[in-house]
């Protein structure tokens, strides 16, 4: 039999532990954004937002670059697919919820699962054989595509644990005054779950928005800016994700810096929609 | 029980027969919709094992099924002879060995945010776990190959490397290459990218033991750390493997940081520190690049591998969550 002394000295060791364990964990988060900010603020200047990359001996002969048509790009990549997504996960997540008799609810919830769960990269190929293959070119079209499949099973699933959250009565009260079904969702429960869409919403789009690999074969990237707006939905466009590897792999120092400035524009803008998803969790009615 | 029983059934034949005001077109319309947006989903996923499996049918006809994933070659210059078999030992030893470095810091963090640490930490901690989730694995890439790749290198694996060198030289092709880019590398990232996932399982698990298990441990002299022992962990036990078969899933799946950090080798044998490769990091560094069709189509079949083997670690993940009965595990 342990003495107590023994047995407390163990009980302060094991704290001491999860302690240091803990920090040991964080201590790599704290590191990176230092990192990702140290070197990347020199390289964030106006060109940076207003020039576009063009070749490599553009920046080797010291000409102004930046990378304008990445962010654009992103934007309008990112916002492609949340148009997509958000009306087929918003109508699958409604499925799942209110209508839980319906037969195909088991299998949809296992395939939205299973689609969940499959790399991003597995989600680029599709949309490579189902976009880029038909069109016959990489577009900006092909990579919203790819990023809704990385929002879509997220959304579902988020959807239905939001309106899962409201009460039966609610459903009840509304039908009890004659709505119809569709009313009663439409009006009823998708405005009480309000804050639930959307930071549903708002983390898919967070997750997609810091994928790359799907976008290497879809969007495929581009040093330009396309000489038409339409070049940014039917030709390679660039995103964030996608140039800041090409910037990162490539063999000049003064892209590596772009790259670096690349990631602190892509940690804000993931984080900043994090935050607001995360500020919208705490919202009560 | 049959009061349970016959409600279904009621509303069963309610729906087989709605009232009338439920087969107005308005109604009608809504299911039709909601349903079919649903289908879409049931057939993308569906599509995407056909077309991976479709598109890598001619690698899959040319060596067989078992012939690719076991082959050890994989020669797109010359032979144009395709085998998957480094490439999953690659990702099945960075995985693995991923989740074995982060599992046990992962349930330290969460008992100490469960058990120790006071609200407004728990808080903050919690907070901090999600940001690591929600770094973008392209950032976390470009830090690996410009930080912490020649850090590890002048500082672990030079060192290593050279005592192995005059004391052990049978050591030496073990360890390989120390340039900084290997597997090590790449295993050291994929823990750290995958902490957030198992910490938010294992809490999960760890909440779901019931208060009176804990005090009742309290009650018989317990210290803190006994009733985490032997009322907590014993009780969450299943939770928390869910929980790392998932993180596993998650693992295997990424892709950025470990294509800019493994280094790239297409040969075994792979070596503790020299370069490898994985599934997604071969498709990524090679599918822009392939002009030969059956490059090409090799390259869907090792997708389509991976989608087995995603499949049947979500499979069995989901079979343990619902088994241990614990929530979903979201992370942010």
């Amino acid at each position: 039999m342990k003495t107590m002394l023994q047995r407390n000295i163990r009980d302060r060791f094991m704290e001491g532990l999860l302690v240091l364990s803990t920090i040991i964990v964080l201590l790599p988060l704290i590191i990176i954004i230092a990192h990702v900010i140290i070197h990347g603020i020199g390289a964030l200047n106006w060109d940076f937002f207003t020039q576009e990359l063009g070749s490599p001996s553009r920046a080797l002969q010291g000409r102004p670059t930046g990378l304008v048509h990445t962010i654009l790009g992103t934007l309008v990549v990112d916002f492609m697919a949340l148009t997509i997504a958000l009306p087929v996960g918003l109508g699958a997540g409604i499925m799942l919820s209110e209508y839980p008799d319906h037969k195909l609810n088991p299998v949809l919830r296992v395939m939205n699962d299973t689609l969940n769960g499959m790399p991003a990269i597995l989600k680029g190929l599709l949309a490579f054989v189902l976009i880029v293959k038909p069109m016959g070119t990489f577009s900006g079209f092909s990579g919203g595509v790819a990023l809704s499949f990385v929002m879509l099973p997220i959304i579902a699933r988020t959807t239905e644990s939001a309106l899962m959250s409201i009460p039966w009565s609610i459903r009840e009260a509304g039908l009890a005054i004659g709505l119809p079904r569709w009313r009663v969702v439409l009006s009823t429960v998708m405005p009480a779950a309000r804050f639930g869409l959307v930071t549903g919403t708002l983390i898919a789009f967070a997750r997609a928005a810091g994928e790359a690999a799907p976008l290497l074969f879809t969007s495929f990237g581009n040093n330009y800016l396309p000489n038409h707006w339409l070049g940014m939905i039917l030709g390679p466009v660039d995103t964030l994700p996608q140039r800041l590897y090409s910037l990162a792999i490539s063999p000049y120092s003064h892209w590596h810096n772009m790259g670096w400035a690349a990631a602190i524009v892509l940690l804000v803008f993931v984080m900043l929609t994090f935050a607001t998803a995360r500020f919208f969790t705490r919202q009560k009615f | 029980m049959s009061t349970d029983k016959d409600t279904r059934k009621n509303i069963r034949k309610l729906l087989r027969n709605p009232s009338a005001i439920y087969r107005r077109p308005g109604d009608l319309l809504f299911t039709f919709l909601v349903v079919t947006l649903g289908i879409s989903i049931i057939l993308l996923t569906l599509s995407m094992a056909f077309v991976l499996y479709g598109e890598g049918s001619a690698a899959l006809r040319e060596f067989g099924f078992f012939g690719f994933v076991r082959g050890t070659t994989w020669d797109p210059a010359v032979q144009l002879v395709f085998g998957a078999w480094p490439f999953l030992l690659g990702t099945v030893t960075t995985s693995v060995m991923a989740l074995l470095i982060s599992i046990l810091p992962a349930i330290a963090v969460a008992i100490f945010t469960a058990e120790y640490a006071p609200r407004w930490l728990a808080n903050i901690i919690d907070n901090l776990i999600q940001l690591i989730a929600a770094v973008p694995s392209v950032v976390i890439g470009i830090w690996g190959i410009f930080v912490l790749a020649p850090w590890l290198r002048d500082t672990v694996y030079l060192p290593v490397f050279m005592w192995a060198e005059s004391s052990y030289p049978q050591l030496l092709p073990i360890l390989g290459n120390p340039m900084g880019y290997g597997m090590t590398t790449a295993t050291i990232v994929l823990a750290l990218m995958i902490v957030p996932y198992t910490t938010a399982l294992t809490k999960d698990a760890i909440r779901s033991v019931p208060q009176e298990q804990r005090e009742a441990c309290r009650a018989l002299g317990a210290t803190r750390w006994e009733v985490i022992r032997m009322a907590i962990l014993p009780y969450a036990r299943g939770g928390i493997l869910a929980g790392a078969i998932l993180s596993l899933g998650r693992a295997i799946g990424e892709t950025m940081a470990v294509a800019m950090l493994i280094g790239n080798k297409n040969t075994l044998p792979f070596t503790i520190f020299g370069a490898g490769a994985t599934m997604p990091s071969v498709i990524v560094n090679e599918f822009r690049e392939a002009v030969e069709s059956l490059h090409l189509s090799s390259l869907m079949a090792i997708g389509f591998t991976l989608f087995i083997i995603a499949l049947i670690v979500n499979l069995f993940a989901a079979y343990l969550t619902r088994k241990f009965s614990i929530k979903g595990g979201q992370v942010i």
